[in-house]
């Protein structure tokens, strides 16, 4: 009796090791035929676009618009994977072999590493329109309703018992242009005085309550965990938040602030292997047509057809000063190498 | 009656650290889950990427538990009945993954396997992609329930000591037969409970995972990430429903667990 009962046992714990195993293959076999899929002319083609944290929401909307717009052009089915996480790590993850065909990331400095990795071709900025950045953002300040602390300017939000909440500038894309924002700031307020500046973001970090790895980190401390007074944030992050709790906060912009562009890339290594070349170039170029800059301003980033921004003027403010990466920084590589590169001047301001 | 305090002092103070530390944030999952109704969340459980992520963590489940059940045994068949020298090291070698954390173990093997890592080149001769991949997962999972079958028996089958698989030897039955008649039974409950504590540990995984994964939709998300990315979308009801299905899969193999124990003790009897 007892020797049956331990062979039916066996058998079964045979037969579930079996399930498991061909489960296991067939999984892998669909996953094959996905791949071979790939080719030029076929029916479907598939590609990943490795994006930063803020985008999901437009991403999700826009993969739908450029699926409709390729099938009428092509006769041919994109299927899109997505990826979001903080720009760098993001960055990070594409060079060390997560093959995206396309990067929309938050810096240009994330889509250089690439570039320098070898796995994108010199001269990207320059292969779509304005630099490569379809859309636009800024920096403003999301806030309690009400504004209980009365923040409006960078002068307010350094004073000594409000918190911040801003991400870690050395893993996240957006934390660098809220340090560069205030950075701009201080500079016209001190009229160039760098000592003077040290000291009003030494101030400023010394409020910040909570440093997140990325900015969606950030957000969610901020609106869902109810830390802090006033989040520094992307113009889109913050009326994202705003949408989906109306009663909650209100959106200051600052008098100064930094244009944010966004890049966009192909990456070349990535598409030749895949053989995506011409619709992952699509994918990109199609972010420019006027239905997809108006998607972008309807998920509040900044088109950059300035007729399509202007249909937008009643949510973005349109008269804020905004400086520039290129002009006032030198670009993103001398800005990389200034403020955060190991022991440069977020290090030192940090520390102390 | 000072006793008598002391005793009910004692038993309201641990309940309530029950309550708070375990009770409380198990029923905010279900209570979130459910919180705009059933039909939100069967519309969460059943999203494309909800039933995708469900997929590769029971795909990554199930080889994981194999893998290690089989080398658990192997490893603890030789360390408990045999002698030789660097047992003490093979022992501890073992017992990495306890103490390491998921994120090193994740590091490691996009270090080795990833476009910067030493075997690269040759992963790519052969086209097979390890990490930002299904195969990188379920190593990652792997590695970090290694020790989970074979830690359960080593205690198990040193306490029974070798005597039996040596007079089966004397009595002249070979290496297998001594294996499946003679040591496999008495180690059958240690060993099931073993397996059940893997599939636990390998189902929730989140940490190696996720530095491993690549967050890539509907292809290398687990279900952990997945509850991670909605949380991060502000999707809190869909996250919690989501949640709710490893909570319930924690319960009935917890409920498993119990049946294991019980029949274990029995057994030792």
């Amino acid at each position: 009796m007892k020797r049956t009962s331990i062979l039916s046992r066996k058998a079964l714990a045979l037969a579930i090791t079996l399930g498991l195993i061909t489960g296991a293959f067939t999984g892998c076999a669909s996953k094959d035929s996905s791949l071979a899929a790939n080719k030029d002319s076929a029916k479907s083609v598939a590609i990943t676009n490795v994006s930063y944290d803020p985008t999901r929401e437009l991403y999700e909307q826009y993969n739908k618009l450029f699926q409709t717009y390729w099938e009428k052009e092509k006769g041919q089915k994109v299927e899109i994977t997505q990826s979001h996480g903080g720009s760098g790590k993001q960055a990070r993850s594409v060079l060390e072999g997560n093959e995206a065909d396309v990067v929309t990331l938050a810096l240009e400095g994330d889509v250089d590493e690439l570039r320098k990795a070898g796995l994108i071709e010199d001269g990207w900025v320059n292969e779509f329109p304005k630099n490569s950045a379809p859309y636009t953002s800024t920096i403003v300040f999301l806030v309690r309703k009400g504004n209980p602390k009365n923040l409006k300017d960078w002068d307010d939000i350094v004073k000594s018992g409000v918190e911040v909440i801003t991400p870690d500038p050395k893993s996240s894309g957006g934390a660098r242009w809220n340090f560069l924002a205030a950075w701009a700031f201080a500079n016209k307020k001190f009229g160039g005085d760098e000592a003077k500046d040290k000291d009003f973001l030494k101030a400023l970090y010394a409020n910040v309550s909570v440093l997140d790895s990325g900015a969606r980190g950030a957000t969610t401390t901020f609106v869902e965990n109810g830390q802090g007074d006033v989040l520094l944030a992307w113009e889109n992050e913050a009326f994202l938040s705003l949408k989906e709790h109306p009663d909650d906060f209100e959106v200051v912009t600052p008098s100064l602030s930094i244009l944010a562009q966004p890049s966009v890339a192909v990456v070349d290594t990535n598409v030749k292997k895949h053989g995506t070349e011409e619709v992952s170039k699509a994918y990109l170029e199609y972010l420019y047509s006027d239905e997809a800059q108006r998607l972008e301003g309807q998920n509040f980033y900044r088109p950059s057809n300035p007729d399509i921004l202007k249909e937008f003027s009643s949510t973005f403010n349109l008269d804020i000063e905004l400086v520039n990466i290129d002009d006032d920084f030198g670009g993103w590589a001398k800005a990389t190498e200034k403020f955060f590169a190991d022991g440069a001047i977020f290090d030192e301001i940090y520390k102390k | 009656m000072k006793e008598k305090i002391v005793k009910v002092i004692l038993i309201l103070l641990g309940g309530a650290f029950l309550i708070i530390m375990l009770v409380l944030p198990l029923a905010t999952v279900l209570v979130y889950a459910l919180r705009q109704g059933f039909e939100t969340f069967s519309k969460a459980i059943t999203d494309e990427y909800a039933v995708k992520a469900l997929h590769l963590t029971l795909l990554a489940t199930g080889i994981t538990v194999i893998v290690n059940t089989i080398f658990g045994v192997f490893a603890a068949w030789t360390i408990a009945k045999f002698r030789f020298r660097g047992k003490q090291a093979l022992t501890t070698l073992i017992d990495i993954p306890f103490s390491i954390s998921p994120i090193i173990a994740g590091l490691v093997f996009i270090l080795v396997f990833g476009r910067i890592g030493w075997a690269y080149p040759l992963l790519e001769a052969w086209d097979i992609k390890i990490v930002f991949a299904v195969p990188g997962i379920v190593l990652a999972t792997i590695f970090v329930t290694f020790p989970f079958v074979s830690r359960e028996l080593i205690p198990l089958m040193q306490a029974q000591g070798s005597d039996e698989e040596e007079a089966a030897a004397l009595m002249g039955a070979g290496g297998f037969r001594i294996f499946f008649k003679v040591t496999l039974p008495h180690i059958k409950w240690g060993l099931l409970y073993g397996v059940i504590l893997c599939t636990a540990r390998s189902l929730g995984e989140f940490g190696a995972v996720s530095v491993v994964s690549g967050h890539l939709r509907g292809k290398t998300n687990t279900l952990p990430l997945h509850v991670e990315i909605l949380f991060n979308e502000f999707k809190l009801t869909a996250a919690f429903s989501v949640s709710s299905i490893l909570v319930l899969i924690a319960v009935i193999i917890l409920i498993l667990r119990n049946i294991v124990e019980y029949r274990v003790k029995r057994e030792e009897r």
